[in-house]
Parts: structure tokens; C-alpha cells; sequence
């Protein structure tokens, strides 16, 4: 008998079809995986057992928690229902916690919400809760506020929330996709255990098929708002039918081979940086005290060399890749690119500013939506003295465009008019066009789906091969590290603890640091063979 | 908290100091010699220096500035010049018409602006919502002497409910006070309740979209168990701001309303005394209205760190 059945749930807004025929379902003490990449609906899937879907959404179809048909529901029905019944934890632990209630208060709501027992108790039960999530109250009483946390903590908060009546079922969309790869694997241990312990239904919500392979029982693959596949995970691992399926996962575990890097002199040089930052004063006319966010980081990247930045978030790697662009000055050690200093005097040095570009993480906020692809791309052109004009500046859009995968006519289109991927594609040419001796790469595949990362690593490739590239590539994403450096850097409190050869880091990490990183990141199983 | 109370405490005072200064700074520039104006061209060189030497003119600028300021402290503004009188006592007489008026109107701003703007926001796009936002823009667009002069027409004059004009005075008890303030109450507090109820529904409604709304949603509260208890003191700090912007205004730019109402407050006040020159009058409102502002933004930086914890811990 299973806990949650879903039927043939289509789901419309305004018209517009989001979910078509979606069929699972959970048993107690299952994990499913609902997996796909962006605008598959997975996260609508959720919201409509919740029956928490945007205003004018229209759902057809069928919702049963055990005997209980959840479209027949009344919404104070549901209102009974959630956070009692059925669980839900979100991605973003930085914004799903109210910020000026404390956690105790919030953990105790959901008790206190269903009258489900009197405030002594509750408090008691939130306690409990936020112990069996890892935060014991003698270390992290009830009166913090969530700002007083960290983004792993915050979202044990959550759980401890989304637990704290024992649900039957849990729904959680992407609860680890916002942490870094060692908080992950806390948080999914956590979330196996609490399965296992309370016997409740799982449905989680990915994107990334290794977290899938390593946690669920079931997985529900889907793409456009329809099911393509479904089944038990091992066989599915084993016998995928779909195309997009096997699409998916090899793009997951893609793998680029870049040329040979050329031997030979340093092209940028960084030694023994530091970084602080000016923390507030404790007290009215203290010295004020500094945060070291780098700290004495020195290393060579030679030209033609691809060498790549990892560790995790507040490690120091944004704050490095920002001295080495002389957006921000350091307090001690210097930069050289080819010989000269990227600040001179605490001036950024313009002559070497124009040697190097970068490529962000954020497709979508990186360009000004009012101006054409022509401008956007030209404006490193700035940097030069005497910039390319009339048809020597169009055959340069065109030939950077055409090597980036876009076509000459795109120029004159604004970038509301393109994906994600080929955002990033027009970033990379707006890096490429003036020939940069240096490219940085500050998590540029990130926030992309798995099928277009791999083609965007594909076109790094591609154009390693074509203008003998040398970049920095930052990233927190192991598995992407691997494939598309020569030489990698781990990062961690603002120093390198362990460099090397990218394959000898990863098949025989020295550090320990560097060990727990590789363990901690989730694995794809090895399908390679299989889907071959 | 104590540490940031003391803080803003310290910003308070310096801003006092440095207001001050450019207070008399900017009075002594003006032209004119107070006690030749008010003795005419024809004054006597030594009535002239005995009136200079009544009025303290006859010390050196640093001295006057700290007898002033000394002054202040101790409750003493000085004597009008054209009245003759202590200034204190002129500005504490119009304060007792001002100050009240100004926190009537205030509070019927907010008590109409919170429950209109958190109707609309709860029911955005819709015809409730729609009807707000259609008033509130009209009551931004009339002007306040316009609604003053229709709430005399109405209910002063075909309805005899309150009078049209003239302030009864506190001595004959404090409803008779209040009643004869409702009417420029209400005229001061529409205008600015529109304002107030479109920052607290467009607050809300940013709020309404948040991460931590919808995981309220997700723990059984209904969508108006959410926006009470999740929403609205969120919402609260913008609408702050501009409680603390609007209480100044109407300290000191009710002139119009005072007018239309003959009543004696502060801003017919500082007209009369600018009229007439008479500098320390006008030298001693501005900077108890620099006061007043500056106070009152005091009270709304700690009316925050209540609201948001965030604010508390920074130091």
C-alpha cells in the first residue's frame, strides 16, 4: 500500500500546460528521486502535492496520501494537512527562514499551528527536533536567529521544522543544491536516517544524478513536465530506455580532452597574497580587527596552462580571483601578469587589465538587458587604445560569435532572446574577442543544467584547441575541475593546502582536506560502459 | 542592543552639535543689525548700544554662539525681538497646539494606512485592491487645504459637529482640546495615510513573494495566518522610514492647515517671525524642528533594531 499516489496529474496555468500525466508514487520508508533538468516540473510536482501551486493553476488528475484524495481537499483541509501530514523542505536555506523570528519560535509554529500539543510540550518537542537535526540546544539554543547560522545549519532548521510533527511524508526540492559538497552529505545522511527512523515517505526533489544514484529508491526522470522514465533505481542505472535518460546522465559525467598544454614560461605570477578585510569595531574605539580571507597564497600559472581553483564557499577563492582582476587591492604580496604588477601604486594597472577577462557564474545577471549582442560582446573593446571599428568590428563579432556556436545574425538581438547556455556562450566571446592572454572562469558552468554544461565544456575544449587558451577555473564542482584542468588548487581558510596534476590530486589527494572533499561529493555510478 | 542604542545616541548628539552650528552660522550671515532694524534709521548711537548690549549683541560670535546654545540648554531661547517676550515661552504655547496635532494626524495616518495597505497587498490584483490604489492616488493628488476646506463645509457647516476654525485651548479640558484638532487632523492625515498605505502594500507585497512566506505556507499556516505573523513586521521597516519622514512634516509644514483653521501653531509661527525678521525667533524653531527631526529618526533607527534582530547584533 503506498503512502502517496499520484495519477495522470496534469497541471495548467492560465492556460499553458506545465505538468502532463504525471504518475508516481511512495511507500513509507521510500526515497523517490524526481529528477530533470530545468522547466522539467519537478518542482511543480511538489508544490501540487502541496497543493501549494501559483494562483491560476488548474490541476487535473489524481492525489491520494493514503485514503485521503488531496484534490478533494478544502484548503483548510490542507492547511491541517501541511506541516503535519506532509513535510517540505526548500533549496535556499539563506531565505527560507524567517529573519526576525528565533528558530526555537519557528520550529515550535508548526507545533503550535496544529494545536498539536500545549506550548511546554511544544518546546520540548522543538528541542528534541533540533537535536535529533544536529543542533543541540546547549550549543544552539532556542533564542538564535537564523542569521546567526550558517547555510548548513540553517537548513537543519528547516528539516527540524518540516519533522517536528513526524510527517508521513517529506518533500524536499533541491535541499542541498545551495551547500557545499561536505555540508551535502550531512544533510542527505540526515535525511536517509530521519527516513529510516520515522518510516516516512521521501520525495526528493534533484538535479543532480549522483545525489539521485547514492540516495533514492525510486527515480521518476522527467523532461517538459511528462515522465519519460520511471523505476526502481538499480535497474534503471542498469537498463535505462530513454534516450533522455541516458542523456542525462552522460552529460552529468561528461568528459572533455583538452590538448596538450604547451611547456612553458609563467604567465601570471601571484605571491604570497593577502587579503583582509576590515571587520567591525566590538566596541566604539576599538582597533578594529581583520578578516584574513587570503592568506599568503602564492603559485605560478604558466601560459597555455589550464589550472583550476577549488574549495568551498567562504574559502577565499571569489576574494582571490578579485585581487588577480585588480577589482580589489591586497594588503600584502604582488600579482604579476607576463612580468608586470596588476596594481601599481593602488592604482589596477590598465595595461594588464586588458591582458586578462572574465567569464561569471550568473548567466542572467551578467548583462545590461538593454543593450544588443553587438555592444555587449564589444566592451572589452574599451580597454584598448585603438579599438577595431566599422567592418573590421563586425567581422570580429561575427567570427567570435560563430566560434562560440551563435551566428553572426544574433548580434543584433538583446539577451532576453537566449538560454542560460547560450548566455554563457555570448559570455565566453565577450571574454574571447580581444585576444586575453589570461581567461578567469569564476564558476561559469555552475548554473547551468547538466546537457548544456556539457556542451559548454565541450566548447572550452574546442576553443583550447583553437587559440591555445590559458585560464584560471574556478569552481566548487569537483567533477567539472577534473576534466577541463591541467593542474588544480585546492583552497581552504584562504590558503592552498594541497596543488598538483588535476588527475594525481584526485586519484591520490595527499591533504586531508582535500580527501574529505572528494569523499563528501557525491558519485555518479559508473554507467559509462553500461550506456555505451 | 545597548550598544547600538548608545551608538545612535552619540550620531544623535553630534548631529545636534553640528546642526547648531549651521544654525548660527547661516542667521549671522543675514544681513541687518537686529537692534538697529528694530530701532529704526534714526536710533540713537548709545540707545542703539544699550538695546545691543540688552539683546547680548555685543560679544564676540564664538561667545554668542555658546550663550545661545548654553541658553537652549537650560530652557532659555532668548527674547524675540519684535515681541519683546521670552522666545521659550512663545514656542512652548504654539508646541502645545503643534505637538499634539502632529501625533493626531499621525496616528490616524497609520491607524487608516496598516489595515488599507495590508487589505490591498492580501488582495493584490484584485478589485479590492484595485479600488485602494485608486483612492490612495487621489489622496496623494488633493492637496491638504482642499480637504480641509471640504470637512469644514461638511461638517462644521451643514453638519454643526465641530467648529471651523480657532484651537479651544487644553484649560478647558482635553476632549475639547482634541475636538477642535480632529478636523485638522484628519485634513493633515489623509494625504499622508494614502502615502503610507502604498509603501506598506508594495513592503508587503515584496514580502509576500520570500522563501520564508512560503515555507510558513508549508508548515499548515493559511495565507492569513502567514501574512500576520510572518508578513507584516517584515514589512514594517520601509513603512518606518516613512512614519519618521512624515511625523517632521507635519511638526512644522502644517502652516497651510493652521492657516485654513486659524490655529496658533508653530508654522504660523516661524511665518510671522520671518515676516517680521524677527532672527531669533526663527533661529530658535529651526533648531528645535532640527531637534525634533533628529529624535525622531532616533526613535525609528531603535523602533528597527525591534523589529530586526539583523540590525541588533550589528555593532
Amino acid at each position: 500500500m503506498s503512502l502517496l499516489e499520484v495519477n495522470n496529474l496534469s497541471l495548467s496555468i492560465h492556460g499553458t500546460g506545465i505538468l502532463k500525466q504525471v504518475s508516481l508514487s511512495i511507500a513509507p520508508g521510500q526515497i523517490v528521486a524526481v529528477t530533470g533538468e530545468s522547466g522539467s516540473g519537478k518542482s511543480m510536482t511538489a508544490l501540487a502535492v502541496m497543493q501549494l501551486s501559483p494562483n491560476g493553476a488548474e490541476i487535473d488528475g489524481a492525489l491520494q496520501l493514503n485514503d485521503l484524495s488531496l484534490l478533494n481537499c478544502s484548503e483548510a483541509d490542507m492547511c491541517a494537512l501541511r506541516g503535519a501530514s506532509i513535510g517540505m523542505v526548500f533549496q535556499e536555506p539563506m531565505t527560507a527562514l524567517n529573519p526576525v523570528n528565533t528558530i526555537g519560535d519557528q520550529v515550535m509554529e508548526t507545533i503550535l499551528i496544529h494545536k498539536a500539543m500545549p506550548p511546554k510540550q511544544a518546546r520540548a518537542r522543538a528541542e528534541e527536533v533540533l537535536t535529533r537535526v544536529g543542533l543541540p540546544p546547549d550549543q544552539f539554543p532556542l533564542s538564535r536567529y537564523p542569521h546567526e547560522l550558517s547555510g548548513g545549519q540553517r537548513q537543519r532548521v528547516v528539516i527540524a521544522m518540516a519533522i517536528a510533527l513526524r510527517p508521513k511524508l517529506l518533500i524536499a526540492d533541491e535541499p542541498t543544491t545551495a551547500l557545499d559538497v561536505t555540508t551535502q552529505a550531512q544533510i542527505l545522511e540526515l535525511l536517509k536516517g530521519l527516513v529510516t527512523e520515522y518510516n516516512m515517505g521521501l520525495l526528493m526533489i534533484t538535479h543532480d544524478l549522483a545525489v539521485v544514484a547514492d540516495m533514492a529508491d525510486q527515480i521518476v526522470v522527467m523532461r517538459h513536465g511528462e515522465v519519460v522514465e520511471s523505476g526502481a533505481t538499480g535497474h534503471i542505472l542498469k537498463h535505462m530506455q530513454h534516450p533522455y535518460t541516458r542523456m542525462l546522465f552522460e552529460a552529468s559525467g561528461h568528459q572533455v580532452s583538452l590538448p596538450e598544454p604547451a611547456k612553458s614560461r609563467p604567465l601570471l605570477e601571484v605571491t604570497n597574497v593577502i587579503r583582509d578585510y576590515r571587520l567591525p569595531r566590538k566596541r566604539l574605539f576599538d582597533t578594529p580587527e581583520h578578516h584574513r580571507a587570503v592568506d599568503h597564497v602564492s603559485f605560478a600559472l604558466n601560459r597555455g596552462e589550464r589550472l583550476g581553483l577549488v574549495g568551498e564557499s567562504g574559502c577565499g577563492k571569489s576574494t582571490l580571483t578579485k585581487a588577480i582582476l585588480g577589482l580589489e587591492d591586497v594588503q600584502g604580496g604582488t600579482i604579476r601578469l607576463d612580468g608586470q604588477l596588476v596594481f601599481s601604486g593602488h592604482k589596477p594597472n590598465l595595461a594588464v587589465r586588458r591582458k586578462m577577462q572574465v567569464v561569471f557564474q550568473d548567466p542572467y545577471g551578467s548583462f545590461n538587458p538593454r543593450h544588443r549582442v553587438a555592444r555587449l560582446v564589444t566592451e572589452p573593446f574599451y580597454l584598448l587604445d585603438s579599438p577595431p571599428t566599422g567592418s573590421e568590428r563586425q567581422d570580429r563579432i561575427a567570427e567570435m560569435l560563430t566560434a562560440v556556436g551563435l551566428t553572426p545574425d544574433d548580434m543584433g538581438k538583446y539577451i532576453h532572446e537566449f538560454s542560460g547556455g547560450q548566455r554563457q556562450r555570448i559570455a565566453i566571446a565577450r571574454a574571447l574577442i580581444i585576444r586575453p592572454e589570461l581567461i578567469l572562469f569564476d564558476e561559469a558552468v555552475s548554473a547551468l543544467d547538466v546537457s548544456v554544461r556539457a556542451q559548454i565544456l565541450d566548447l572550452l575544449a574546442e576553443l583550447c584547441e583553437a587559440y591555445d587558451l590559458t585560464y584560471l577555473f574556478i569552481s566548487h564542482d569537483l567533477s567539472v575541475v577534473r576534466t577541463i584542468t591541467d593542474r588544480v588548487m585546492v583552497m581552504r581558510a584562504g590558503k592552498i593546502v594541497e596543488e598538483g596534476d588535476t588527475e594525481s590530486v584526485f586519484s591520490d589527494p595527499q591533504h586531508q582536506y582535500t580527501k574529505n572533499l572528494i569523499n563528501a561529493a557525491p558519485k555518479l555510478p559508473d554507467i559509462g560502459q553500461i550506456v555505451a | 542592543m545597548l550598544r547600538y542604542t548608545l551608538k545612535r545616541l552619540i550620531s544623535l548628539m553630534i548631529s545636534l552639535a553640528v546642526a547648531s552650528v549651521v544654525i548660527f552660522a547661516v542667521i549671522e550671515v543675514a544681513p541687518g543689525d537686529p537692534a538697529s532694524f528694530m530701532l529704526g534709521v534714526n536710533a540713537q548711537e548709545d540707545t542703539l548700544a544699550a538695546l545691543r548690549a540688552e539683546l547680548g549683541l555685543d560679544v564676540t560670535k564664538v561667545q554668542r554662539y555658546l550663550n545661545w546654545v548654553g541658553g537652549m540648554m537650560v530652557g532659555d531661547f532668548g527674547t524675540s525681538y519684535t515681541y519683546r517676550t521670552p522666545v521659550s515661552q512663545m514656542i512652548t504655547d504654539r508646541l502645545w497646539v503643534s505637538l499634539p496635532l502632529a501625533l493626531y494626524a499621525l496616528t490616524l495616518s497609520t491607524a487608516i494606512a496598516f489595515p488599507v495597505g495590508i487589505y490591498a497587498a492580501a488582495r493584490r490584483g484584485r478589485p479590492g485592491d484595485l479600488t485602494v490604489m485608486g483612492a490612495t492616488q487621489l489622496g496623494i493628488a488633493v492637496p491638504n487645504f482642499w480637504f480641509a476646506m471640504m470637512l469644514v463645509l461638511i461638517f462644521a457647516i451643514n453638519l454643526p459637529w465641530f467648529n471651523a476654525g480657532g484651537f479651544a485651548g487644553w484649560d478647558k479640558g482635553f476632549w475639547t482640546g482634541m475636538h477642535s484638532l480632529t478636523l485638522p487632523a484628519i485634513a493633515l492625515a489623509l494625504p499622508q495615510a494614502a502615502i503610507l498605505a502604498r509603501v506598506m502594500r508594495s513592503s508587503l507585497l515584496d514580502i509576500l513573494g520570500e522563501d520564508f512566506m512560503r515555507t510558513a505556507r508549508a508548515k499548515g499556516l493559511s495565507r492569513r495566518q502567514a501574512l500576520w505573523r510572518h508578513g507584516v513586521r517584515n514589512a514594517l521597516i520601509p513603512v518606518l522610514t516613512i512614519i519618521g519622514l512624515q511625523f517632521s512634516f507635519l511638526l512644522a509644514g502644517s502652516i497651510i492647515i493652521e492657516q485654513v483653521f486659524y490655529l496658533p501653531g508653530l508654522g504660523r509661527l516661524v511665518f510671522q517671525a520671518i515676516s517680521a525678521r524677527d532672527l531669533i525667533v526663527v533661529e530658535s524653531v529651526v533648531m528645535l524642528l532640527v531637534f525634533a527631526v533628529i529624535t525622531v529618526n532616533f526613535l525609528v533607527d531603535l523602533a528597527y533594531a525591534a523589529v530586526d534582530p539583523r540590525l541588533r547584533s550589528r555593532t
